[in-house]
């Protein structure tokens, strides 16, 4: 009778602060738990009291990686229940400023995070000795996406800006052509960091996922659309929670929210892909059918390579827009006050994000829920653990621990509202009989 | 001239000392930089200087308010010593550099022991008291003039 335990004090490369168990029973998976033990940040409670004009500014201080993503979904969400609809310059303006958060965000993930993972590498750092020239493109990538963000935001990190209505100031014409040459660039990396990921090598494993993402009619959804999923959910935003509900769990501080009647499903890239790959644009769906990545992408460890996609589109998206950007009369429109609720869903560089703001007629926030991409997610790494970890029997304690923390990372979890480190434990014990 | 680029973030507590010093030697004129993002960010905001000073809050069980120096062309960081409330960290952002071949010629780290980093507090009484006793040294060391 064997009993194994496989502990990692310090898994970086993850946003937030959490450990993983994970308990064997023979060939047996007998639990799995993904704690995240970082205090509740009661953002929705302090929120409330607050004019709604604040939402944005404090609900961007949530997450330093994606904190365009809580303003869009604040600034939607408010303009519906105010009934307002922003110059369709701001709106183009709005896309810019998410392109510019997508490029950031994952160029961080695939080649700083997650690539060490397929390479064999500790982390970037060790991988930048032998892979110089990919690092320094994930960093020149990174940057490009900061730069937009800054003219955009006013700065990288919590940027300033965005406001219900549009933005405190717009970039004129000439800065955003400032941007073009460097884009040109990032397009191009983008379409290499395709091919480069596609030789990767991946794990043999697929789920039947639920795949949950926006759908616009004429787009690759970034702030609007609405909510489908492959299991026939179609629905506005104002239904979302009609269809989706949280859950407690004791193990963890982060709620699971789960499909009603249905359970764990998934966000991020390889639903939207899944979901929108007609809505790519032609250089995007070429690169992804040179990696002959076809959907439904069912493999997650594959998600590095739909991100790689994204990239591709969040670069031509973002030239498109500033070839036809003509700056606004005014650069917001002046909101009314009166009582209202209301909700919204974007696509943050992880999965939707979804808002909902009730004020009263001075405008003071009554109720507000917020729903993040990791939370959606959270269930389902749990299942996929599940499933992946009882291949743990045939593999080394080392190699088990590896592919279970990489099996967390294909989510680029974001828990970063809360932590820096996952510690990871396995129990392993024969099986009981 | 150095280049002075103080790290952290004002809104956790003593994690915002090194952001403190920066601000506080604008106001004698003289150039600092801040990095409160994560710490990929620093090698873009010491290019082109060749002499880097760092500023930042640290970790490592010594007396609150202890000044660490450290010379990063010639030693690493102490593992895990670094209080930082941002993914990438300074000591991952210099191992980086290091890795690169971007370390400036010359780059030094001032740490200050620091206290706690909770959210939405000030800089501890002790950190303070360093930082500013700190940020005397480094003007009487490197800019003289503005004394």
């Amino acid at each position: 009778m064997t009993a194994r335990t496989i502990q990692v004090d310090t898994l970086a490369r993850v946003e937030g602060e959490g450990s993983l168990y994970i308990k064997m029973a023979g060939e047996r998976v007998a639990d799995v738990k993904l704690k995240i033990y970082e205090p509740p940040r009661l953002f929705e409670a302090f929120l409330r009291g607050r004019h709604y004009s604040e939402a944005p500014d404090i609900t961007a201080r949530i997450c330093g990686i994606c904190p365009i993503a809580y303003q869009m979904s604040a600034v939607h969400a408010i303009e519906r229940a105010l009934g307002m609809c922003p110059d369709p310059a701001i709106r183009l303006a709005r896309r810019l400023f998410y392109c510019g958060e997508w490029i950031e965000s994952h160029a961080l993930h695939v080649y700083m995070l997650h690539a060490p993972d397929f390479l064999g590498y500790q982390d970037v750092i060790a991988m930048a000795g032998d892979h110089r020239a990919v690092v320094e493109k994930a960093l020149r990538l990174k940057k490009i996406g900061n730069r937009i963000v800054s003219l955009l935001g006013g700065r990288e990190i919590h940027p300033i800006s965005a406001v219900v209505g549009g933005f405190y100031k717009l970039p004129t014409k000439t800065q955003l052509q400032e941007l073009v040459s460097d884009l040109e660039w990032a397009l191009q990396a983008s379409i290499e960091t395709v091919q480069w990921t596609t030789g990767l090598e991946f794990p043999n494993f697929e789920q039947d996922y639920e795949f949950v993402a926006l759908r616009h009619p004429e787009e690759y959804p970034l702030c609007e659309g609405r909510l489908i999923s492959n299991r026939g959910l179609d629905i506005d935003a104002a239904e979302y929670e009609d269809h989706f509900t949280e859950v407690h769990v004791k193990h963890s501080n982060a709620l699971h929210s789960v499909v009603r009647g249905r359970g764990s499903y998934l966000v991020g890239p390889l639903a939207r892909f899944n979901l929108n790959f007609d809505k790519l644009p032609h250089l995007a769906q070429q690169a992804a059918a040179a990696a002959q990545l076809k959907p439904p992408v069912k493999n997650p460890f594959r998600s590095i390579v739909v991100r790689a996609v994204e990239l591709v589109f969040a670069c031509a998206e973002a030239l498109r827009i500033i070839h036809e950007y003509e700056p606004p009369a005014a650069p917001r429109m002046d909101p009314p006050n009166r009582a209202g609720m209301g909700q919204a869903i974007t696509e943050a560089p992880r999965g939707i994000l979804y808002h909902r703001y009730a004020f009263n007629d001075r405008g003071l926030i009554l109720t507000a829920k917020i729903v993040p991409p990791t939370s959606q997610n959270q269930r389902r790494i749990e299942d996929d653990l599940r499933e992946y970890a009882a291949q743990l029997v045939a593999w080394t304690q080392e190699e088990a621990t590896w592919k279970c923390e990489q099996a967390i990372r294909n989510y680029d979890p974001c828990i970063s509202c809360a932590t820096h480190f996952l510690d990871l434990t396995i129990e392993r014990h024969s099986d009981e009989k | 001239m150095t280049r002075i680029i103080g790290c952290g973030n004002l809104n956790r507590g003593d994690d915002g000392v090194g952001i403190y010093m920066a601000d506080r030697l604008r106001e004698y004129g003289i150039p600092a930089e801040t990095c409160t993002g994560d710490a990929t960010g620093l090698m873009e905001v010491w290019c082109g200087a060749a002499d880097v000073l760092i500023l930042d809050a640290v970790c490592t069980g010594a007396p609150i308010g202890t000044i660490h120096q450290w010379d990063m062309r010639h030693s690493r960081l102490p593992a895990r010593s670094w209080a930082s409330t941002h993914g990438f960290g300074i000591a991952e952002g210099i191992e980086l550099a290091r890795k690169l071949g971007r370390l400036p010629k010359r780059l030094r780290i001032y740490g200050i022991e620091i206290a706690q980093f909770a959210a939405g507090t000030d800089l501890s009484r002790e950190v303070r008291a360093s930082a500013d006793k700190l940020l005397q040294r480094v003007i009487a060391n490197h800019f003289p003039e503005k004394q």
